[in-house]
């Protein structure tokens, strides 16, 4: 029989280094690096999916930038590029006051952290119910007498892509809310203390105490949230396909190569989007080693 | 002067806590109520009017019944078990050869696994699909099973970090005693890798359970629905019938708080450990 404590250990590593790494390996390079190579590839061609590929240069790439059509979608990612920003803005507030002494604390974390848990398309509905015409928001409007704000959410193109922000900001605020919380934890409560005595506020604590304890953290969630938002999709997806101007790059993507068979177009614009966060990453890399 | 300052600066802090508080959960609770009403209730009451009977389970009943959600969640079950369980085998066995052993490559090894956590998935999916097809996995559960144990790395490094903790002098005395390097993985670093199993868990969990496109695009096939794609399915059939709609959106949502209530402490811990790389 096999027994592997047969084995000298030198040949036992060997065997073990074969054995635990072959599958993993194989598992990645067959579904994470195969397919961005394939993609490069097929981005220089015309292929629909049954077609021959022909070679067609840059072809793609031009279309994507010059055809207002795709590139139209850019402009939407700005709309969850500056909800980004607010959503941190909220995660960081509430992390810094409940860090502090606030009756019923693990209610109200849980209570904010818990959208994050979800699922997706149960988030979705839950805001098509929410934004439709007498629905949630519209009766609590009315009930504060804001009747006058009322607006089709989901129909009115120059509203949409603020409500959709709005839903990815209710969706996504508990991680980031969660990930401060634990960051600002960790700072020794006795340097608080000390603070005190010297006569800092709580604002004095947070400006100078908490903010810089935690400044890494926070870049790091601000990128990881902004290439979030570049490739924002599941909402929108769900919610409205991509109708009324809501259209993302990834829904376009996904929708150029997989609805309208264009498989080199599609991705073409992977591509793009590819390089986008890898230079985005690349940046928080390097924020991550001068820091250290 | 500086009592009213405090006073004011406490009615705020609490205010804003209410009011976030209120944001989050106003969207639940004006499904959960509509998910009690009959259909003449729910046209004729506001969104946020309490069902007038909390017994009725009809909606229910049609939303699992009509909505193929039973299916749905059979499949979620088998695809998150193998998911987790793959997951944590592949990501120990990696951690474990990488960090207990330097050989020829082993850099490049690591290297290519940090490498592929910065491919968004959803990007490569034009051509993932392709090779999935390829494969002859496409409509079959084992699509979404190898896609969740292939590109999605984050375990390599919770357990490879964790591993640091795991003192190699265990390792040596049990090789004192003639343990093999099997043996040394199975029986040491396994168990004490525990806490960071957790962490895996927990975190594939909720990504398995939530995930929408990788079952979408891949497992087209009524019988193979999960959670997201049936509920997904519901905009049709069921149309305007909101209060058969927001009771599928409970049926999905019940699994998490109930998880979310029990596993509170682990699910913090759990996404604070994971999100430091």
């Amino acid at each position: 029989m096999f027994k592997l404590s047969n084995f000298s250990y030198p040949t036992q590593k060997k065997i073990i280094i074969f054995a635990f790494l072959i599958i993993p390996l194989l598992l990645l390079f067959t579904f994470a690096f195969l397919p961005v190579a394939n993609m490069f590839w097929y981005s220089f061609t015309d292929w629909n999916g049954y077609s021959d590929k022909n070679f067609v240069g840059f072809d793609n790439y031009v279309t994507i930038f010059t055809n207002p059509e795709y590139f139209h979608v850019f402009r939407v990612s700005l709309y969850y590029f500056f909800a980004t920003f607010i959503q941190l803005a909220i995660a960081l507030y509430f992390a810094t006051i409940l860090s502090f002494e606030v009756k019923f604390k693990n209610f109200f974390k849980g209570v904010l952290f818990f959208p994050y848990l979800l699922n997706g398309v149960a988030i979705g509905f839950m805001f098509l119910f929410f934004f439709r015409g007498g629905g949630t928001l519209d009766t609590v409007l009315t009930f504060l007498g804001l009747e006058s704000l009322i607006t089709q959410w989901l129909g009115n193109p120059d509203v949409i892509n603020y409500s959709l922000a709005g839903v990815s900001v209710w969706r996504y605020m508990g991680f980031n809310f969660i990930i401060f919380l634990g960051a600002i934890s960790s700072i020794p409560g006795e340097i608080y203390e000390a603070s005190e005595i010297d006569g800092a506020n709580r604002w004095h604590q947070f400006r100078y105490i908490i903010f810089p304890s935690i400044r890494i953290i926070i870049s790091l969630n601000l990128i990881l949230a902004v290439s979030g938002a570049l490739s924002a999709f599941e909402i929108p997806f769900i919610m409205t396909g991509g109708a009324n101007g809501s259209s993302t790059f990834v829904i376009q993507t996904v929708n150029t190569a997989f609805k309208y068979g264009k498989i080199g177009l599609g991705s073409a614009m992977a591509v793009v989007l590819l390089f986008i966060v890898v230079i985005v990453t690349g940046i928080q890399r390097k924020f991550f080693s001068e820091d250290d | 002067m500086y009592q009213t300052k405090r006073m004011l600066g406490v009615t705020l802090k609490y205010a804003s806590l209410l009011f976030g508080a209120f944001i989050a959960i106003i969207p639940i609770v004006a499904i959960f109520f509509a998910s009690f009403k009959t259909g003449a209730e729910y046209t004729t009451t506001g969104p946020l009017t309490p069902p007038s009977e909390w017994t009725n389970f009809e909606n229910y009943r049609r939303a699992f019944a009509e909505g193929n959600m039973l299916v749905g969640f059979r499949n979620t079950v088998i695809i998150l078990i193998i998911s987790v369980i793959g997951t944590t085998l592949i990501g120990s066995m990696v951690a474990f050869v990488l960090h207990r052993f330097k050989f020829k490559g082993s850099k490049y090894i690591l290297g290519a696994f940090l490498l592929a956590t910065l491919i968004p998935g959803v990007t490569t999916q034009v051509a993932t699909f392709q090779i999935v097809h390829g494969l002859g996995l496409f409509n079959t559960i084992w699509a979404a099973v190898i896609l969740y144990l292939g590109t999605d790395i984050i375990a390599v490094y919770i357990f490879l970090q964790f591993m640091d903790s795991i003192s190699i002098s265990l390792d040596e005395s049990a090789m004192l005693d003639g343990a093999s390097y099997f043996t040394i993985y199975r029986k040491i670093v396994l168990p004490l890798l525990k806490p960071a199993i957790v962490t895996v868990f927990i975190i594939k969990g909720v990504n398995v359970y939530n995930d929408f496109y990788t079952p979408f695009l891949y497992m087209p096939k009524t019988e193979l629905q999960v959670i997201s794609t049936s509920l997904f399915k519901f905009q049709g059939p069921f149309g305007a019938q909101w209060e058969v709609i927001t009771a599928g959106v409970m049926i999905a949502i019940i699994p998490t708080l109930i998880a979310f209530i029990f596993l509170q402490k682990y699910i913090y811990n759990g996404l604070t450990n994971g999100s430091v790389k």
